[in-house]
Parts: structure tokens; C-alpha cells; sequence
């Protein structure tokens, strides 16, 4: 259904493709999910950009003297001035979260990013190419998904060490299998169509119909998974951190945060709270948007 | 069914060799294990010359990886760097905490997602249902190290149900368990509820009801037992997930088992250690993922009789 409007568009002038674009964005407006995806998804979107406006301090402000403060709404003295309380060296809770959005959404796209780039490719070069090239890169997908990713992650982040970039493009590198399915699969069903022949006859180049006939059709299938890859590799990137194989302690990410918060769940639950949280709204704000996307977009994935 | 088997195993060994393969190299890439073992003190040439012979680090890499493949199907992965205890024997001693713990996450899973999933499915559209999706959805935006640190908060530091960590009897078991399967429930209801929903749709599903067949009966007998391929597909795949994470469940809940013992070799940069569990559990892994393929042929009779076509 789909499918047929996307290729339909092809030959069409661009105004009905504005009145499907329309037509989504009303059904969006109207969808009570797909808004509560959009508002969560804003919100951490906006403190990754203007941080340093909203974060009530630098993040990396210590006060040893406000060590494990609790939560100004439940401090009955009155004192403390830290809305979310502070951590183990006294550092503003609220602060280091607002921040925290940075990695995380900087993460979850660049990866999914450099996955789709890979995947895309490596799905075309399978189709067109077929025989050997295919089996090998099939095979190469049928290893990767056999290693279970964060195994792969530890012994990887193990040899060359934390860091934001490393962690990005590991998490970049192991995920493109899904794009190279969706892409693969689209050539191999194009390529024996009699129109793309016809497109071949007349001297149109792969290019030309990778361009016109492949893209176009796995679209909105690359952006749905794009979408809900982001959301898996935000979760990736907390879990390597919290076992310090992500991002470097340097950095304030919501992964760190929970690893020191860890340490005081008797003392001082707020720690090990706030930031989790901050985790899964994100996290979940992705995925009602995914959800809705894939509604709207692909109906044939949705599991 | 015959060839079909032969295919998958031939399969599977080429994926554990391929793995094998990727995990030397990458250990490999870190540097002269020697130079790791030596950390303290100035060794002589001839101490290190020494230990490279004994290591059979003198040799050519792809000679090294042979022996370390021939030495990985006679069962041996080495011995550990700091205590020098055999890893096979630590494996040994912690697997079955990590696999009691993949199990009770599992059953755990289960344990909601059928009747969510089906609630979900026979009450399509109802209030139900609705609580069901937000259910699903928020189950698979929880990072789950976080959700186990909520249990230990409220159930062990608070009220104090439950131990917050250790292994010393099923009580220990209980959140983990619930830690590792909630979030696994999510993905499973749905899954659950969209096969239901087409069985459900069925000419034999009608048939049923019109002999008479209690509801339940036709829901249980006739949906669920044709739902529960694709979930048996699925709890398959899932199992790699389910591995790797008991891996951070473990080091939050200090459980003894594999993960735990990794995460604790990467900081003491234990190489032989690392790279036999990360072995082990990627082949326990393409073993289940083998013992499913196998299953369908048992649940599904079409499957076994189309051959080495399922791929």
C-alpha cells in the first residue's frame, strides 16, 4: 500500500506528495502517542542543545560540603538548593542530567547513522552483485548476529578503551545488518522486475536505479528502523558506560551517573534514581514515535 | 530433516569458527600478553624470551590460532593470568548461576507475556489491551540495570523482602529474575498478541467455535499452541540478549556467574579469562539458536517436511 503511493510519487508531480506529507502530519497532530513521543522526545532534545541556559550549574561543579544532598522537595530543613539532590561529591543532580542528553542522543544517532551508511551499502552491493559477494556478505551478517552485541562491545571497548567516539562507532559498526536486509532484499525484487529491465535496456545506469527504484521503496522501512535503532543503542551506550566500558567518566552521561548512584542505594536513592529515569522517558518518547512512524510508514514490520 | 540438520550444523561451525577467529584477533590487538603479565618489575630479556616460548608466542599468528582452536576442542581455553587457574574449570564453576539466572529471567518473561499477550488479543481494542501496549512499549524502554537497582531499592533496602545481592538460595534469585524478564515481557507480549491475533482470524478457529468448544478452550487449545511458533522463534533469538543481559544484571545483583566473572577479568585485564567467556557464552548462544531451528521441525510438521528450505 505504501509501497504503491512511494512508487506512484515517482511519476507524479510533487503536489500530492505534499498532500500525503499533510495528510501524516495531521493524523500526527491527532495521535495522542505519537505526541506524547514527539513532547518527550523535545524535551531532551532541547536540554541537549541549550544546556548550558537551563542546567542550574556546570555539571562538573563539586561541593564537598553538599555531598549526597537530598532533594530540595524533600529536605524539611530547608537548606538544600539542589531540586533533583546532588552525588557523591556533591554535584548537582539536575545539572548533570540536563547535560547527560547530550550523550545520549549524540550517541544514539551518530551510530544508527553510521549503521544505516554501511548497511545501505553493503544491502546494495549484496543485491546487485549476487552470487559470491552475496553469500559472503550473508554469511558475515548471519556471524554478526550470532555474537550477542554487548560480548562484542566489552572485548572490543576492552582493547582499545572507553571513550565517546570508540563507543559510537562500535555501536555503529554492529548494527548494520538490518539496513543490508531491508536494502538487499528490495534489489533482489526490483532487479528481475520487467520495468527496471526495460530501465536497463534503454542505458539506465545502477545508479539510475538504485536512485529511482530502490531508494525510494525502502525508505520508509530505513527510517522506521533507524528510528527504533536509536532508541536500542541509547539503552547500549547506558549499560557500557554503567559497567565503564562506554563513555569516559569525564563526561556527564546518564550511564556514569547510575554507576556512581550505585554505590549509596541505602543512603541516598536519588543518585541512582533520577537518571534512570531520565533514560527511559528518552528512551520511550523514541520508541511511541518508532511505534507511530511504522503505523503510518511500513504496516508489513510491525512485529 | 536429515539434510536440513546437516545444513544448520555445518552452519553453526562456520559461525563459532568465524567468532573464534574475530575474538583472537581483537585480543590479539591489544599488545604482547607478555608485556601484561610482567606488569610488576623489570624482567630480563631472557625471562621474557622464555615465557613467549612457553606461551607458544614464538610462533607465526595463524600457527597460534590453530593451536588455540585445537586446543579449544580438546576443552582447554587457557589458563587464567592472575591465579592461573584453568578458565574451562572457572567456566565450570559459574555457568550454572548464569544459566539458573537466564532461565528464571526467562519463566519470568513468560510468565506475563502469554496471559498479557492473549488478554491483549481476545479483548482486542479494550481498555486491556490498551494498558497492554503502553505495558509493551515501556518494557522495552527500560534500561534494565536501572530497573534492578529499583527492585534492590524498594524490595531489599526498604522493605526488605528480598536480599539485595549474593547467591545463597532461591529467594536470591527472585529479582534478578524479575530485572532480566520484565523488560524481555514487553517485547514478548506484543509478539504474543499479533500471533495471536492471526491465528485467532483463522476458517479453524470459527470452526471450532461453531461445534460448540468452550471459549477458553478454543482460545488455549487452537490459538495459543499455533501463536506459540513464532514466540518459540523468538524466545530463541532472544536468548543472546537474555546472556548478555545477565552480564550487567549480575555485576548489579553481585551474582556469580559468568558475566560477573568477565566484567571482573576486563579490570584486571585478565585476556585468557575474557576471551573464554565471550566464547563460551557466544556459543551457548548459537547452541540455542541451533535447538530452535530444531524445535520447529517437532512444532511445526510443514517445516520438516519442506527440507533444508527454511532458510
Amino acid at each position: 500500500m505504501t509501497t504503491a503511493a512511494v512508487t506512484n510519487n515517482q511519476t507524479n508531480p510533487p503536489v500530492k506528495r505534499r498532500g500525503k506529507w499533510n495528510k501524516m502530519g495531521r493524523r500526527f497532530v491527532r495521535n495522542p502517542w505519537a505526541m506524547t513521543g514527539m513532547f518527550l522526545l523535545l524535551i531532551a532534545l532541547l536540554s541537549a542543545l541549550f544546556a548550558p541556559v537551563l542546567a542550574p550549574t556546570t555539571p562538573d561543579k563539586a561541593d564537598l560540603r553538599a555531598r549526597l544532598t537530598a532533594p530540595s522537595w524533600m529536605d524539611d530543613t530547608g537548606k538544600s538548593e539542589h531540586i533533583l539532590g546532588t552525588d557523591q561529591v556533591g554535584r548537582d543532580l539536575l545539572s548533570r542530567i540536563i547535560y547527560g542528553a547530550r550523550v545520549s542522543l549524540l550517541v544514539g544517532v551518530v551510530s544508527v547513522l553510521i549503521s544505516m551508511v554501511i548497511g545501505v551499502i553493503l544491502g546494495l552491493i549484496a543485491g546487485f552483485y549476487g552470487r559470491w559477494v552475496d553469500d559472503l556478505l550473508m554469511r558475515l551478517a548471519d556471524v554478526q548476529l550470532a555474537f550477542p552485541f554487548i560480548l562484542f562491545a566489552i572485548i572490543v571497548m576492552t582493547v582499545f578503551g572507553a571513550g565517546l567516539w570508540k563507543l559510537i562507532l562500535v555501536l555503529g559498526i554492529s548494527n548494520w545488518v538490518g539496513f543490508a536486509r531491508l536494502v538487499r532484499g528490495q534489489v533482489m525484487s526490483v532487479k528481475e522486475m520487467e520495468y527496471v529491465q526495460a530501465a536497463k535496456a534503454i542505458g539506465a545506469t545502477n545508479l539510475r536505479i538504485i536512485r529511482k527504484h530502490v531508494l525510494p521503496n525502502v525508505l520508509s522501512s530505513i527510517i522506521v528502523l533507524a528510528t527504533l535503532n536509536v532508541a536500542v543503542n541509547i539503552l547500549l551506550e547506558a549499560s557500557l558506560t554503567f559497567i565503564g566500558l562506554g563513555v569516559d567518566p569525564s563526561i556527564p552521561t546518564w550511564g556514569g551517573m547510575l554507576a556512581d548512584g550505585r554505590n549509596y542505594l541505602e543512603t541516598a536513592w536519588w543518585v541512582a534514581t533520577f537518571p534512570g529515569i531520565a533514560i527511559m522517558l528518552t528512551v520511550f518518547g523514541i520508541n511511541l514515535l518508532g511505534d507511530w512512524l511504522r503505523d503510518e510508514l511500513d504496516p508489513n514490520l510491525r512485529v | 530433516m536429515t539434510t536440513f540438520l546437516i545444513r544448520r550444523l555445518l552452519h553453526s561451525i562456520f559461525v563459532v569458527l568465524a567468532i573464534t577467529l574475530v575474538i583472537f584477533v581483537l585480543v590479539r590487538l591489544t599488545g604482547d600478553p607478555v608485556s601484561i603479565m610482567f606488569q610488576a618489575g623489570e624482567p630480563t630479556k631472557e625471562a621474557i624470551a622464555e615465557l613467549r616460548k612457553n606461551l607458544g608466542l614464538d610462533e607465526p599468528v595463524y600457527v597460534q590460532f590453530l593451536l588455540y582452536l585445537k586446543d579449544m576442542f580438546t576443552g582447554n581455553l587457557g589458563t587464567s593470568f592472575r591465579t592461573g587457574e584453568s578458565v574451562i574449570g572457572m567456566m565450570q564453576e559459574k555457568m550454572g548461576a548464569t544459566l539458573l539466572l537466564a532461565f528464571g529471567g526467562m519463566f519470568v518473561a513468560l510468565l506475563i507475556a502469554i496471559p498479557v499477550g492473549i488478554i491483549s488479543a481476545v479483548r482486542r481494542g479494550s481498555v486491556a489491551d490498551f494498558f497492554g501496549r503502553i505495558f509493551s512499549l515501556l518494557g522495552i524502554s527500560f534500561p534494565n540495570f536501572w530497573l534492578g537497582i529499583m527492585l534492590i531499592i524498594i524490595f531489599a533496602v526498604k522493605l526488605r523482602w528480598f536480599p539485595a545481592s549474593g547467591y545463597q538460595g532461591l529467594e536470591y534469585l527472585v529479582l534478578p529474575s524479575v530485572a532480566l524478564g520484565l523488560i524481555l515481557s514487553g517485547i514478548l507480549a506484543r509478539l504474543v498478541r499479533s500471533s495471536m491475533l492471526e491465528v485467532l482470524n483463522q476458517q479453524y478457529i470459527n470452526t471450532a467455535r461453531s461445534k460448540g468448544i468452550k471459549e477458553w478452550i478454543v482460545v488455549i487449545k487452537h490459538g495459543l499452541r499455533n501463536a506459540l511458533i513464532p514466540t518459540v522463534t523468538f524466545i530463541g533469538l532472544q536468548f543472546g540478549t537474555l546472556l548478555g543481559g545477565t552480564v550487567i544484571i549480575e555485576q548489579v545483583f553481585s551474582w556469580p556467574g559468568i558475566g560477573r566473572m568477565l566484567i571482573d577479568a576486563i579490570s584486571q585485564r585478565d585476556f585468557p579469562v575474557i576471551q573464554g567467556s565471550v566464547i563460551i557464552l557466544s556459543f551457548l548462544m548459537i547452541f540455542v539458536n541451533l535447538l530452535v531451528d530444531i524445535s520447529y521441525g517437532f512444532i511445526d510438521p510443514r517445516i520438516r517436511q519442506g527440507g533444508g528450505k527454511s532458510e
